[in-house]
């Protein structure tokens, strides 16, 4: 642990440098949002995309640009950000490397929620399935900590990785068993349950926008709290932090942003583990510049996946679950087995 | 169990024998409720058959519709849910004991997730099935133990940075698998989702076949894993001195164990936590003075049986097997973890 500490007063040019690297960062996403807009069964050239998106068009181009692939690549976007930002605050709450809202079963906790209210609720438009996914979240986070902080050297990286994964399990079976009886159900939240922005249109964008605007506003705040919390509950407390108010208000903000995020593409794992880290790798270990990184590398790596499973195949698209998943799991390798560069 | 060296004095002697009566009762117990439980998995059904008429249609004695209902819609079933079982606890127990943890089991190594992708791809992409399927199970679980134990080993195996890597590589097989299914656009969802949770109604009669050729080889050879086992269990040095290479043996072992998981995946898919709770739900059976592998595969043998008992008629609706078994694993996880650290904190 002998990085942890809050970064000492920055120097005017290095407070400049780290604002001046969210630029490329930022074009990065602007080139991707281009292209994954022009992208698809029906390409569009980029010099149309810009007459289709200031509206002097309306051709069949334009329609498609407009009602299908803006929605699902403002959807990337705000989930990306949600989910990094999400495991930003995990990472610092939990003062754990491997804090990820997959890895620790809070984003099947909110499908299993969704899904259950699909049962007892019927279909529902998803400003009313993200309360279930609100609820679901907030549920598994306080249940995988609570476990997993029991004993007296609190919640280490394996075991809050094994109660995620206990609780991914729990939460898979029973929404397993739950689709199993509605066939309907089924074949709607297959995609969905594997983690996919395919068929995500303006409706759920609209309806969701709200909880994805304070959850990403609201974490966006919280570096300061994390900073103190990364020295230590005793100093933190001694600094005038109030410990227990201040995680709990942090796990809301986890669970807001991960069950929205869920509710808007399925329970997504990785996002959440690997921005923090890329970010903490350029920024070092001050949260306020992490948390300012993380929401512009989220929408670039989950945007980026999203095109990269159009492409991979000629026939048919890969969810973008699946790539985060692919991508992201020799992430989580490495930090497992060279944990020296990432003690937080 | 013989232990390696003999205890000096008679109260050892007596203790021996105390604790070798009690693992035999154990098997005999352990063996008879599998036996039961393959008889009511027969019976129980949308049409009830009376034990006797069930047994004697397994050798296809009797009416043509009992003998039919029997040999084509339950036996294999039940044959997979006792010979899948009895692989999977044997699998499980031999990896919580080389590498000493309660939680090494297949599920978390990442090892049956790599055999479910493999035998996915096979079945998905180039329509296999049968033998040949279990043969591409073997090699995904196979290359995945491979990957995740060169992945974690540093200067030894640590057991939890083999579960955290194993994790880790799980996470990429499951993705990959459920892209697979997915793909697959089964016309029907429910297999598809069979497929990605598992379930002892998947089992073919070839691939349980194949299951039970590789029990038989573990019997013979059962003895002889057994003893180093036992050997590696005394620690490295002791074990030296005794004679037993102990690295060599830890490979073997494991790769006894990637085997018998991968196989038992082939046959039904990836069922979560059967091979983790085989083994400490048969130590609870056995006391604390002994430990078998044989008790370990035949309580995996029971947990399997009752779940697929319980996936098919606790609920108005049949649910897939590995449902179940998640449903009870995983509090099972939290209970290990509070009450190691409860310890810890006590000490």
């Amino acid at each position: 642990m002998s990085t942890t500490r809050v970064a000492p007063p920055s120097s005017v040019a290095r407070r400049s440098g780290r604002a001046l690297g969210l630029l490329p960062a930022a074009l990065v996403l602007l080139v991707l949002v281009l292209i994954s807009v022009g992208l698809g069964s029906r390409d569009v050239a980029p010099a149309d995309v810009w007459q289709a998106l200031i509206g002097s068009t309306d051709r069949a181009d334009a329609t498609v640009i407009r009602e299908m692939r803006m929605p699902r690549t403002l959807i990337a976007l705000v989930v990306g950000a949600a989910l990094a930002l999400g495991g930003t605050i995990l990472q610092g709450l939990a003062r754990n490397p491997l804090a990820d809202p997959g890895v620790l079963g809070i984003n099947a906790g909110a499908a299993l929620a969704v899904v259950a209210g699909a049962l007892v609720f019927g279909a529902m438009p998803a400003s009313a399935a993200v309360w279930f996914a609100f609820a679901g979240a907030a549920l598994a986070t306080v249940a995988v900590y609570t476990i997993a902080a029991v004993g007296r050297e609190g919640a280490t990286p394996v075991k809050l990785a094994l109660a995620g994964a206990a609780a991914t399990a729990l939460c898979g079976s029973f929404s397993s068993a739950i689709l199993l009886a509605d066939p309907d159900a089924l074949n709607e939240l297959r995609m969905w349950q594997v983690g996919a922005l395919a068929g995500r249109y303006y409706p759920v964008l609209v309806q969701l926008a709200p909880y994805f605007a304070v959850g990403i506003v609201a974490a966006l705040f919280t570096g300061r709290a994390l900073n103190l919390l990364s020295l230590g509950d005793e100093l933190a407390s001694t600094l005038g932090l109030r410990i227990d108010r201040t995680r709990g208000v942090l796990f809301a903000i986890v669970a807001l942003l991960c069950g929205a995020a869920t509710a808007a593409c399925g329970p997504i794992v990785f996002v959440g583990l690997m921005i923090p880290h890329l970010a903490r790798l350029i920024t070092g270990p001050d949260y306020r510049w992490i948390l300012a990184y993380s929401t512009v590398l989220g929408p670039v790596l989950l945007l980026g996946s999203d095109i990269l499973g159009r492409v991979l195949l000629p026939t048919a698209e890969v969810p973008v679950g699946v790539v985060v998943g692919v991508l992201g799991a020799p992430v989580f390798v490495l930090l497992v087995r060279f944990r020296r560069i990432v003690t937080i | 169990m013989t232990a390696v060296m003999a205890p000096v004095g008679t109260t050892a002697r007596r203790f021996r024998a105390l604790s070798r009566r009690r693992l035999g009762a154990t098997v005999v117990v352990l063996s008879a409720v599998v036996v039961l439980l393959f008889v009511v998995s027969l019976v129980v059904g949308s049409v009830v058959v009376p034990p006797v008429d069930a047994v004697l249609a397994t050798f296809g004695v009797g009416e043509d519709a009992t003998v039919f209902v029997i040999q084509e819609l339950r036996l294999t079933r039940a044959g997979a849910a006792a010979l899948v079982g009895i692989a999977l606890g044997v699998s499980g127990t031999l990896f919580q004991r080389v590498l000493g943890n309660p939680l090494a089991s297949p599920d978390f190594l990442g090892v049956a997730a790599g055999a479910g992708t493999a035998a996915a791809a096979a079945l998905v992409l180039g329509g296999v099935a049968g033998f040949t399927l279990s043969g591409y199970a073997l090699l995904g679980g196979l290359a995945t133990a491979a990957l995740v134990y060169f992945l974690a080993w540093h200067r030894g195996v640590s057991e939890y940075r083999f579960i955290l890597v194993g994790i880790g590589v799980g996470a990429l097989a499951s993705s990959v698998t459920s892209y697979l299914v997915a793909r697959a656009e089964f016309s029907d969802a429910r297999a598809a989702l069979s497929w990605l949770v598992g379930s002892v109604g998947m089992a073919t009669p070839g691939l349980l076949r194949v299951v039970a050729v590789l029990l038989v080889v573990l019997a013979v050879s059962g003895p002889g894993l057994a003893r180093m086992l036992r050997a590696l269990e005394l620690g490295d040095e002791p074990a030296r001195m005794l004679g037993a290479r102990a690295e060599r043996d830890r490979f073997v072992l494991l790769g006894v164990a990637a085997v018998l998981v991968s196989v038992a995946t082939a046959a039904v898919g990836p069922v979560a936590f059967v091979a983790m709770l085989a083994g400490p739900l048969a130590a609870i059976a056995l006391g604390p003075t002994s430990r078998s592998i044989l008790a370990s595969g035949l309580m995996g043998a029971v947990i399997l049986q009752v779940a697929d008992l319980l996936a098919q008629h606790a609920l108005a609706w049949p649910i897939s097997t590995g449902v179940v078994t998640g449903a009870f694993g995983a509090p099972y996880i939290a209970w290990v973890l509070i009450s190691a650290a409860r310890e810890t904190s006590a000490g």
